[in-house]
């Protein structure tokens, strides 16, 4: 258990002062950086900061998105530059990094950009261009026809399904949820397709039992968020967004194999270290933001987190429970499901927006504090206040 | 007859054993001398104590379904004639899962818990996968 103490110290020390960003959608003449690049401009407007203010550049993208070419590009010589190798478990991490060296005195200004040309690069999640042998994480097993990361969430909520009874119908109540949503958010690549449990129902299966619409979209586009300390913040353009609580916990256990764990070994501590530093309750929060590569990942995030009883997701998630005006929306931008997928980027973005008020038709009236949580075995977590 | 077109097996120093053992109807596990703990994956350390010494054993060939998903979509083209195809996770008695291929049931019978038996099936002339059957 980390050192809860001297952890609370770090408790709204840093700040999100800029958000950006880029179109989403197809871009056949867009590589990863150009689309992180409009991202960027967006949020250096967005906080009223200029280039060369930024004194650590963190970088990350599918497909190896390098931080030194950025920098190069940009004509950026920071005291820091990163990127994290754990694709989209990298999100919460690399903004508790950006914290640390904001905290430490390192850095005063920290740019973090996100660019994915996915769709245009005609990016594989599965089949021959994934097996790597040697690196076996998502690939192991391949010569079985074992491939992809729906599969390996597949898994999951079959051993969900069967253990505690809950089904297929139950679980479209997430990206019903999602769509609705989406249909609020001008950003929203499926802001004009309603989704219903029906039409879910009678979508094809990618990998039984989960179907078309548990399996999130693919596509380009770039984000970029501009972190502070908490003093700095306030000279900014707009009202900042702190940085309360963070936590994460990993396992190494079994990483060469797929998902196969409910992530019972990891998210409960994340979520015991963030509650513990912010010095708040489930009941405090006001929305979630959940990495949603699949559907499945809301339900382990709400249980493993303590929004609901293990086993007990299926039921809580329905009526309207996770949607706008439920007891706690989630994922009020439509996420990776129905508005785009920028890797848990674009989930940090409508956090902040909803925490400066800046929803319009989708705003959680009164917002005060949104949660982010990303499943996996490396877990993490954020906790924002405004 | 048509030449197998599904992926194979990347054998390397490490994995040879137990693919020498699959293709004489074995399958072998590494078993740590320091703390008797059975592996799957062909680490040169244990996992449990570090010890650094580890021999390849038979194992009983029995095991437990973990999970399992049912693929709709061909990601691979050699098992482009084959979707609906399952892949199973077998917790086997040793304590390791591994993932392959149940045989000798239909899809919609598989149940996670089902006992489980190894066979073996060769799938070219220096190939043999190690699948699983319904025990008993
Ligand atoms: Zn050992």
């Amino acid at each position: 258990m980390p050192d809860l103490e001297r952890l609370k110290r770090l408790r709204n020390r840093t700040a999100i002062v800029g958000v950006g960003a880029s179109r989403q959608g197809t871009f056949p003449d867009l590589d990863p950086y150009t689309l992180a690049i409009e991202a960027f401009r967006s949020a250096l407007d967005d906080c009223g900061l200029v280039r060369g203010d930024i004194d650590g550049l963190i970088v990350q993208g599918p497909g190896g998105v390098s931080f030194v070419r950025m920098g190069e590009m940009l004509g950026l010589n920071p005291v820091a530059g990163a990127t994290f190798d754990i694709g989209g478990f990298a999100t919460g991490p690399l903004i508790q990094y950006a914290a640390l060296l904001l905290d430490s005195g390192i850095c005063r200004n920290v740019a973090l950009l996100y660019g994915n040309a996915s769709r245009t690069e005609g990016r594989r999640f599965g089949g021959e261009t994934t097996v790597t042998p040697g690196r076996e994480y998502s690939s192991a097993f391949y010569y079985y026809g074992l491939t992809s990361p729906g599969a390996a969430s597949a898994f999951q909520a079959r051993l969900h399904f069967e253990t505690y009874g809950t089904t297929s119908r139950q679980l479209a109540a997430v990206p019903v949820a999602q769509r609705r949503h989406a249909a609020l958010n001008p950003q929203a690549i499926k802001k004009d397709s309603p989704l219903t449990v029906e039409k879910h129902q009678r979508s094809r299966f990618i990998c039984e039992p989960l179907r078309l619409y548990d399996y999130c979209l693919i596509n380009d586009g770039g984000v970029a968020l501009i972190m502070t300390t908490a003093e700095r913040a306030k000279d900014r353009r707009k009202r900042p967004v702190y940085l309360m609580g963070l936590g994460r916990h990993d396992t190494y256990r079994h990483s060469s194999l797929p998902n196969y764990l409910l992530w019972r070994e990891t998210m409960p501590m994340a979520a015991e270290m963030a509650f513990g530093m912010a010095g708040i309750g489930r009941d405090d929060v006001d929305a979630l933001m959940i990495y949603d590569s699949f559907s499945i990942n809301i339900w382990f995030a709400l249980e493993n987190f303590g929004f609901c009883k293990p086993g007990e997701a299926g039921a809580f998630t329905q009526d309207g429970r996770i949607e706008l005006g439920g007891e706690i929306p989630v994922n009020t931008h439509g996420g990776h499901l129905a508005e785009s997928y920028m890797q848990g980027w674009l989930h940090q973005v409508e956090a902040v927006r909803q925490l400066r008020g800046e929803c319009g038709a989708r705003q959680v009236r009164g917002a005060e504090i949104v949660q982010y949580i990303c499943r996996g075995n490396v877990a993490s977590t954020l906790i924002y206040r405004n | 007859m048509s030449a197998y077109r599904k992926p194979l097996p990347a054998v390397d120093d490490l994995n040879r054993p137990f693919w020498e053992g699959v293709r004489r109807r074995e399958l072998r596990l590494l078993r740590c001398e320091g703390c008797g703990g059975y592996r799957f994956r062909s680490f040169r350390l244990c996992p449990k104590c570090g010890g650094d010494k580890a021999t390849w054993v038979e194992t009983s060939g029995k095991g437990t379904i973990w999970s399992y998903g049912i693929f709709h979509k061909a990601y691979f083209e050699g098992f482009k004639d084959e979707v609906p195809y399952n892949v199973v996770l077998v917790e086997l008695a040793e304590g390791p899962r591994l993932y392959t291929n149940l045989v000798g049931a239909r899809n919609d019978q598989i149940r996670i818990g089902m006992p489980v038996e190894a066979v073996f099936e060769d799938v070219t002339p220096e190939v043999t996968l190690v699948k699983f059957k319904p025990a008993g």
